[in-house]
């Protein structure tokens, strides 16, 4: 039987949460991002899941991190201000390690903005949204069959590194329908955290095992007993103040994801192999910018596209080599310039750097690029 | 077949972005790739209401419409706004309470669309399909059979034959 259909972006984002196993939910509805409330809301209890609407964004994120605390995958979505009140907890999540997927469909700011206008300017807030030394996993399809498999990635690595997971979208990709087979999607991998090997009396909740990347994660009801707390913590849970405690544990978290950049990034290269110029994109306005691409190289400019789906950590060591092949890249996003910040650390005068951003809460279109870019080469 | 564009507009509660939708499932009932996006105002009714529809053989990149080659209007203030974006050639179909707009580069299909639903059918809510069934009348661009199933997909139970008729009278405009 054909599963072929026509379906939304962000509709594609709970059926790909619920392929992956996700069966709580709890959130506070905002536009452009309702439909993953809503759906969530119709889908989970079919699947024997829960759903919760929270009195705000803050405890929205707060159920999600508690329930997936006693074993459970969680997930919440937001958009706009919504984002702005996840952020203390998303560095909760990263402390205390608890997977859980945070959604935020990308609209236009600050503050309420334009609510049902996209935008791409939650690109920073993603890595430095909450406070303190961290580092972070964001991921940002581009299409309604790539938003399904990131999403389920999203939860996977969630799962692997016991970390909270990004998963941006905008509206644009939120709101558009497109084809998708579901048939050809029915195998994807899952995978599930490590759960402890020893009983709960010799259980040491924050240690991590030899040839662990995390440490083994127990569900609260099933008889093993820690502290979970957001202050720095030993290997037992419980806080200290021992700045070689501290030390190992705030590296940990860092190099849990920076080390294992290999396994986590992501990317899509698109006409890059003879390029002289390159344009660095992600998102709806990646499909700008490849239909950008084409025309330009109809106008007989070689330029290609780098896509970052795996937008924290950043390709760095693919974003470098890029910068020594060609003359010129483009960073062109939905915004005033933010990632353009980061590939300029990255590519750090191996090349020059052009940026076209946009913030009146349209579009950016291919025509747009095209002309940018050929007046740029020209001029 | 080429790239077809089409933007059904009007004003909010008319069921365009149904009408989209409904368009854009035919067409992949017919083995076609289609995309549908919208946009419209904060405001849930009375609003201007856009829904987009791409229909194609091929990959669709860019999912949004900058010129259409058809523009359904089903309101004055709608053709006031999006007449512009309708390319040289193109096609306009307007519901007859909209006046006839100054351009001789186009093909215009002026309908009794509202009246159509109102009068004939007694139910204003599928003035949408009765839209959709002139449109695909003058355009052929998905099968009459899944046009139709693409319908009674969508619509609630027990409006079957009423929808099924909106689609009949609706080609009926188109002579």
């Amino acid at each position: 039987m054909s599963e072929i259909k026509l379906m939304q972006g962000n509709e594609a984002c709970v059926a790909g949460a619920i392929h992956a196993g996700m069966r709580f939910y709890s959130g506070y509805p905002i536009t452009p991002s309702t439909e993953i409330a809503e759906l969530s809301a119709e889908l989970l209890p079919k699947h024997g899941g829960k759903f919760i609407q929270m009195e705000d964004e803050i405890a929205g994120i707060a159920a999600a991190l508690g329930a997936s605390l006693t074993g459970i995958k969680s997930m919440t979505a937001t958009s706009g201000p919504g984002f702005s009140l996840k952020q203390e907890n998303i560095g909760y999540g990263i402390m205390a390690e608890i997977p859980i997927v945070i959604v935020d469909v990308q609209r236009s700011g600050p503050s309420t903005g334009m609510p049902t206008s996209p935008s791409q300017s939650d690109i920073m807030q993603a890595r430095w949204g909450t406070h303190g030394d961290h580092s972070i996993i964001a991921l940002y399809p581009a299409s309604v069959k790539e938003i399904y498999t990131t999403t389920i990635r999203a939860f996977n690595l969630s799962e692997k590194y016991r970390t909270p997971v990004i998963l941006l979208m905008d509206e644009i990709i939120g709101h558009m329908r497109e084809k998708i087979d579901l048939e050809e999607l029915k195998d994807i991998e899952i995978y599930d955290r490590k759960k402890p090997t020893v009983p709960p009396d010799k259980y040491l909740a924050y240690k991590v095992s030899e040839n662990d990347v995390v440490p083994e994660m127990a569900a609260f009801g099933e008889g093993y007993r820690y502290n979970v707390t957001g202050l720095v913590h030993d290997e037992t849970g419980f806080p200290s103040g021992n700045e070689v405690v501290a030390d190992k544990l705030l590296k940990r978290l860092i190099n849990k994801i920076e080390n294992n950049k290999d396994d986590i990034v992501t990317y899509e290269e698109y006409m890059l192999d003879d390029a002289d110029y390159a344009i660095v994109s992600f998102g709806a306005i990646s499909r700008s910018s490849k239909v950008a691409v084409n025309e330009l190289r109809e106008l007989g400019i070689k330029i290609g596209m780098f896509r970052p789906i795996t937008i924290w950590p950043s390709p760095e060591k693919q974003l470098s080599e890029l910068s020594k092949k060609v003359k010129k890249i483009y960073v062109v996003e939905l915004n005033a310039g933010q990632y353009l910040l980061e590939v300029q650390r990255i590519v750090s005068g191996q090349c020059k750097i052009g940026k076209y951003g946009k913030i009146n809460g349209e579009i950016i279109t291919p025509q747009e690029i095209v002309s940018f870019i050929e007046e740029d080469i020209y001029a | 077949m080429k790239q077809y564009e089409i933007r059904l507009t009007g004003s909010g509660g008319q069921g365009l972005i149904t009408g989209g939708i409904i368009l854009a499932e035919a067409a992949i009932l017919d083995g076609k790739n289609a995309l549908q996006s919208q946009s419209y105002g904060p405001e849930a009714r009375g609003g201007a209401s856009k829904a987009e529809v791409i229909i194609s053989d091929k990959e669709i990149v860019f999912p949004k419409i900058t010129e259409c080659d058809l523009l359904l209007a089903l309101t004055n203030v709608a053709c006031k706004k999006y007449l512009k974006s309708l390319k040289k050639g193109g096609i306009l179909v307007i519901d007859s309470s909209v006046d006839k707009p100054d351009r001789d580069d186009i093909t215009v299909y002026q309908i009794p669309i509202i009246e159509t639903a109102n009068e004939k059918l007694k139910k204003s809510m599928v003035a949408n399909i009765v839209a959709l069934g002139a449109l695909n009348k003058i355009l052929n661009l998905v099968s009459e059979k899944s046009l139709e199933n693409a319908v009674l997909d969508r619509v609630p139970k027990g409006t079957e034959e009423l929808n099924r008729n909106a689609l009949i009278e609706g080609r009926n405009l188109i002579v």
